[in-house]
C-alpha cells in the first residue's frame, strides 16, 4: 500500500477531475479550428447575456427612435437605422438572446427525445425496438415546415412553441443514428465483458454504451442548433413569432417587408443573416472539435 | 456416472449439460450432454477445435447465452444452481464467484474509459467499498500482474496485446473468484508473451487457490497451466484424463489427432509439416449417426457408424470411443 490510500477518495477524485478537465482544455486548446469556434460562440453569448445592459430597453423604442428613418452606417450608428431610425446593432445584439435562446432549447429537446428513444430502441430491441421505430418514422414523414407553422398558429406565438415545435420535429434523425451504433455497440466483446461482470442494463447503458455514443449523438444534435435558429428565422419572417421580442428572424421580415433590397439598405439586410452565418458555423466548428476530443482514439492524430 | 449428490469439496458440478441453439425454426445442440466436475483450486483445461462447444459451455456457466439459447440439465457452483437462475442471483454469482478472461483482450475493453476506471468498475459492481478502496486495491491487481500502476490511467490502445491480457486477468481477480474460466488466454499473442502469460496464470493459481478452466485449441497451453484436460468434439466429451497422460499417450483417435498437429521440441519426426486431419467438425444440426467423429476417424470400424460410444472409464482415463472400449477388452 502507497501513502496515495492515507488521501481520502473525495481529495483524489478532485485532482483526477481537475487533471482531466486539464488535459481536455489543452487538448481544445491546440485545436485551432474549435477554438475559433469557441470564440465565436463565445462572443456571441456574452452578448446575448449582457444584452439588456448593452442595449437599454429605451433605445428600442418604436416611438422615440433615436434617428431618422434607413440611415446609412454613422459614426453615431455603427450599422445604420431601421424603418423607424432604430440602430440596427442594437436590433442584432437584443435579437441575439431569442436566436440563441431558441437554439439551445430546441437541441436539448431534440437531443434528449433522440438519445433516449434511438438507445432505448437499440438496446432493447425486439417489440420496443418495433413500436419505437415506427414512431420515429411517423415523426420522420411529418412535413417539418407546415407543421411548424400550423403548431406556431394553433399554440401561440411563443418561444417556447418555436423551440418545441423544432425539438419535437427533429430528433427522429438523431433517434435513428444513435440506435444504428447502439446496435453495433451491443454486440461488441466489452459489453458482453460488462454483463458478466454482473452489470445490469442501466449499468451498461450507462457506463458503456452511453459514453461510446455521447459523440454522436452532440456531432448530430449540434447541426440542431444551426436548424433551430434558421426555423426560427424562417417563422419569424412569416410573421409567426413572437411579435413582442426581436429576433435575427424578425429583424431580416421587416427588413424584407419595408423594401429594405429595393431601397439598397443592405445594412438592414447583412447583420442579422451573418450573425445566423458565424453561429451556425461557430457551432459547426466546435461540434467536430469535441469529437475529436471526446474520443480518445482520434486525438494525437 | 453417478447420480448422487455432488460430493463435500466441489466448486462446479455440470451435469448432463445440453445447450441447443434455435436456428431457422430448429434446435441444434452445441453442447448435447457433458457432465464436469471442478474441485476448489483444480485447473482443467477444454480442448477442440472450433464450434465443438467450448466456448458455449463456458458461457453457459455464467448465464451469458443468447436468447435464442435453450438451456438443459444442471449446473452447480457451490450452493446455487445457476440454470434457470434468477436474474439478480445471476448478477451476484457473475465475476465474484465465475469470472472470465475474454479471448482477444483488445476487444473486450471499452475504447472511451481508461483501463483502471474498468477494473474499479468490477470491484464496486460487487463490494460494498468506497472508491478509493477500489481504487487502491486496482492499483494492487495491477502490481500483480506485472503492470505499472500509473498505467491505469490509460486507455485501452495504449496498450500491448500482452499488457491487455494482463489487465484483463486483473480485472479477473478483482473481486477474488473461487473460479476463473479463460477463453482462449493466448490467441492472437506472440509465443514469448503466451509464455509470459500462462507463466502469470500458474503462478496466480498457486498464490490465491483459484479453481481455473482454459479453454484453447491449443494442447501445449493446457500442458504449462492445468492438470486435467477434457477433450470435446461436437458437444461432447470424448476423452478426459491427467494433462501429462492425456499429452504422451492419447487414446482417442480425435486427441491424438490433436496432439499430433503440434510439433514436439526434440522430436525429429514431428518436425516439418505436422499431421493434419481433413475435413471439419460436424454442423451441430447435422450430426452423423453413431460416433460424430467416425467420418473423420482414421481407425473407425464397423459399430462406429451406428452406435454412439459413451463416455467410459478406463483406468485413470474417460474416453468415449470403440476402438478404445476394444483395446481394453483386450
Amino acid at each position: 500500500m502507497s501513502a496515495q490510500t492515507t488521501r481520502s477518495g473525495r481529495a483524489v477524485r478532485r485532482t483526477r477531475r481537475i487533471q482531466a478537465f486539464k488535459t481536455s482544455a489543452s487538448l481544445f486548446a491546440r485545436n485551432k479550428m474549435g477554438l475559433a469556434g469557441l470564440v465565436i460562440l463565445t462572443v456571441f453569448t456574452l452578448t446575448a447575456l449582457f444584452a439588456d445592459v448593452l442595449v437599454p430597453e429605451a433605445r428600442l423604442s418604436v416611438i422615440n427612435a433615436p434617428g431618422t428613418p434607413l440611415e446609412p452606417p454613422s459614426a453615431q450608428f455603427w450599422l445604420g437605422t431601421d424603418e423607424l431610425g432604430r440602430s440596427v446593432l442594437d436590433l442584432v445584439i437584443q435579437g441575439s438572446q431569442i436566436s440563441l435562446l431558441v437554439g439551445f432549447l430546441a437541441t436539448a429537446i431534440s437531443m434528449v427525445i433522440g438519445a433516449l428513444v434511438g438507445i432505448t430502441a437499440g438496446y432493447f430491441g425486439g417489440w420496443t425496438d418495433v413500436i419505437l421505430m415506427r414512431l420515429t418514422d411517423w415523426f420522420l414523414v411529418i412535413p417539418f415546415l407546415p407543421l411548424a407553422i400550423v403548431l406556431a398558429a394553433i399554440l401561440g406565438r411563443s418561444l417556447f412553441v418555436i423551440a418545441l415545435v423544432i425539438g419535437v420535429t427533429t430528433w427522429p434523425a438523431t433517434a435513428r443514428v444513435v440506435r444504428a451504433q447502439v446496435l453495433t455497440l451491443k454486440e461488441r466483446p466489452y459489453v458482453e465483458r460488462a454483463r458478466a461482470l454482473g452489470a445490469g442494463d442501466r449499468q451498461i447503458i450507462g457506463r458503456h454504451i452511453l459514453p461510446n455514443v455521447s459523440p454522436l449523438i452532440f456531432a448530430n444534435t449540434i447541426l440542431i442548433v444551426a436548424l433551430a435558429i434558421y426555423t426560427e428565422a424562417i417563422l419569424s419572417f412569416l410573421g409567426l413569432g413572437d411579435p413582442f421580442r426581436v429576433s435575427w428572424g424578425s429583424i431580416l421580415e421587416s427588413a424584407f417587408t419595408e423594401g429594405a433590397i429595393s431601397l439598397g439598405a443592405w445594412w438592414y439586410l447583412v447583420p442579422p443573416g451573418l450573425c445566423i452565418v458565424l453561429v451556425v458555423l461557430g457551432f459547426t466548428m466546435c461540434g467536430y472539435a469535441f469529437d475529436e476530443i471526446l474520443d480518445p482514439r482520434l486525438r494525437d492524430r | 456416472m453417478s447420480e448422487t449428490a455432488a460430493p463435500a469439496g466441489t466448486l462446479l458440478e455440470i451435469r448432463n449439460l445440453r445447450v441447443l441453439y434455435e436456428v431457422r425454426g430448429a434446435k441444434a445442440p452445441a453442447v448435447d450432454g457433458v457432465d464436469l466436475t471442478l474441485r476448489p483450486g483444480e485447473a482443467l483445461g477444454l480442448a477442440g477445435e472450433s464450434g465443438c462447444g467450448k466456448s458455449t459451455l463456458a458461457l453457459a456457466c455464467l448465464g451469458l447465452l443468447p436468447r435464442n439459447a435453450t438451456v438443459e440439465g444442471s449446473i452447480r457452483f457451490q450452493e446455487t444452481e445457476v440454470i434457470g437462475a434468477k436474474p439478480g442471483r445471476l448478477r451476484a454469482l457473475r465475476w465474484a464467484g465465475i469470472s472470465m478472461v475474454f479471448q482477444g483482450a483488445m476487444n473486450a475493453f471499452n475504447p472511451v474509459k481508461r483501463v483502471g476506471d474498468q477494473v474499479i468498475e468490477a470491484i464496486l459492481l460487487h463490494e460494498d467499498v468506497s472508491r478509493s478502496e477500489a481504487r487502491s486495491r486496482m492499483q494492487e491487481l495491477f502490481e500483480h500482474v506485472g503492470i505499472a500502476p500509473r498505467r491505469a490511467g490509460e486507455y485501452p490502445h495504449e496498450f500491448s496485446g500482452g499488457m491487455r491480457q494482463r489487465v484483463m486477468i486483473a480485472m479477473a481477480l478483482a473481486c477474488d473468484p473461487p473460479l476463473v474460466i479463460a477463453d482462449e488466454p493466448t490467441t492472437a499473442l506472440d509465443v514469448m508473451i503466451q509464455a509470459q502469460i500462462l507463466n502469470l496464470l500458474a503462478q496466480l493459481r498457486e498464490e490465491s487457490n483459484i479453481a481455473l478452466i482454459v479453454i484453447t485449441h491449443d494442447l501445449s497451453v493446457l500442458a504449462q497451466v492445468t492438470e486435467r484436460v477434457a477433450v470435446m468434439y461436437a458437444g461432447r466429451i470424448v476423452e478426459e484424463g491427467a494433462v501429462s497422460d492425456l499429452l504422451i499417450t492419447p487414446r482417442h483417435p480425435y486427441t491424438r489427432a490433436l496432439v499430433g498437429a503440434f510439433p514436439i521440441v526434440g522430436d525429429p519426426a514431428s518436425r516439418g509439416v505436422p499431421a493434419g486431419l481433413p475435413g471439419d467438425p460436424p454442423h451441430p444440426e447435422a450430426r452423423p449417426s453413431g460416433c460424430a467423429f467416425h467420418p473423420r476417424c482414421p481407425a473407425a470400424f464397423e459399430p462406429c457408424d451406428s452406435i454412439d460410444p459413451v463416455l467410459e472409464r478406463h483406468g485413470q482415463r474417460l474416453a468415449a470411443c470403440h476402438l478404445v472400449a476394444r483395446e481394453e477388452a483386450r
